[in-house]
């Protein structure tokens, strides 16, 4: 187990594990709405599958928000 | 430096009254112009709000007619308005509200043609608009302009925002690019709680007042956003990317694009 930080809180994960997978595991229903960040750097959509996430990581799930009127 | 008549110093006497404001910053306020995007659910706080201010000038751009179903958070409009240009509607409220404050109006959408022309005219701008293409179009023509916004966007029970001045994080540094257009709920389909377009615009009119008046921090480099279900909100500090596409060191958007509509267009609601 590894403990990492989503949006900001505790998770405990089962590694290895990459971040296409942790978005799953965070019932991200829909992450063409989504952009990630993993300890303070964008990453972007092409490299999700290939980044293992690991102890202590820090991400955030930031989503589209468009509405406005 | 103004002349304040009897009647200003009474009206904007609680600015006045913050040390942190005070006289000078109530005149930066009054020198002030900004450019408010979309008169909707955004749109209208900021508006009410910054003439209540008394911003100097407010330009309003909306090529929208206000509609029954735009009332239940769009508070500039009301129900005598349905029908009528939501310019025209903001226009009359704020010059009721203030007449101290000049309203520009723009009854036209913002594009490619229009947007560094109109946004050049402003000391600042407030994203208020409800769909992505103007929302990356105003970031962008903001960054090449290099004229200071605040971002906005709510859906649902959720708000987000943040503030850009020229050198820190813009809206392509944190979303490179417009989601599908398959994949966008705005607020036509997916619905919106009317009062979280007050409590996100209500932050954007602060931020405005606070960028003139040089009060406290702006939120530069931090997505604010916030879940009225829960009432928890949340700052994640975010980085200007040196890969930005319009912002970073090797810039590949030279020019503004028009994205293609996505499915809320801004006439189906
Ligand atoms: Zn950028």
């Amino acid at each position: 187990m590894a403990k990492i930080i989503v949006n900001g809180e505790t998770q405990e994960v089962l590694l290895p594990l990459n971040l296409t997978e942790l978005i799953k595991q965070n019932d991200v229903s829909q992450p063409d709405m989504v952009s990630v960040q993993v300890n303070d750097d964008f990453v972007d959509r092409a490299e999700w599958d290939g980044l293992q996430i690991k102890e202590g990581d820090i991400v955030d799930f930031l989503y589209f928000m468009g509405g406005g009127m | 430096m103004i002349d304040f008549t009897e009647e200003q110093i009474k009206r904007y006497s609680r600015h006045i009254l913050l040390q942190d404001v005070g006289v000078e910053g109530q005149e930066k306020i009054m020198n002030a112009r900004v450019l408010v995007v979309g008169a909707g659910g955004l749109g209208a706080p900021v508006s009410l709000y910054l003439a209540a201010a008394g911003i100097g000038t407010i330009g309003i751009v909306d090529a929208d007619v206000v509609d029954l179903s735009n009332l239940q958070r769009q508070v500039i409009h009301f129900t005598k308005d349905v029908g009528v240009p939501k310019v025209k509607s903001a226009k009359e409220k704020i010059e009721a509200i203030n007449p101290d404050v000049k309203v520009d109006t723009y009854f036209e959408f913002l594009d490619s043609s229009n947007a560094l022309d109109i946004i050049r005219q402003y000391d600042f701008i407030v994203d208020g608009t409800d769909n992505f293409p103007v929302k990356f179009l105003i970031n962008d023509a903001c960054v090449m302009a290099e004229k200071p916004f605040s971002h906005g966007g709510i859906l649902r029970f959720n708000g987000q925002t943040f503030t850009h001045l020229p050198g820190t994080a813009c809206y392509r540094c944190m979303f490179k690019e417009p989601p599908p257009a398959g994949a966008v709920p705005t607020c036509s389909q997916a619905g919106v709680l009317g009062a979280i377009a007050g409590m996100l615009g209500t932050i954007q009119a602060a931020e405005t007042l606070k960028y003139f008046t040089g009060v406290g921090e702006l939120l530069t480099n931090r997505l604010l956003t916030f879940d009225a279900k829960t009432m928890l909100f949340r700052t994640v500090t975010v980085k200007h990317r040196d890969s930005c596409p319009i912002c970073g060191s090797s810039p590949t958007i030279d020019h503004l694009i028009d994205y293609e509509q996505a499915a809320c267009d801004l006439k189906s609601h």
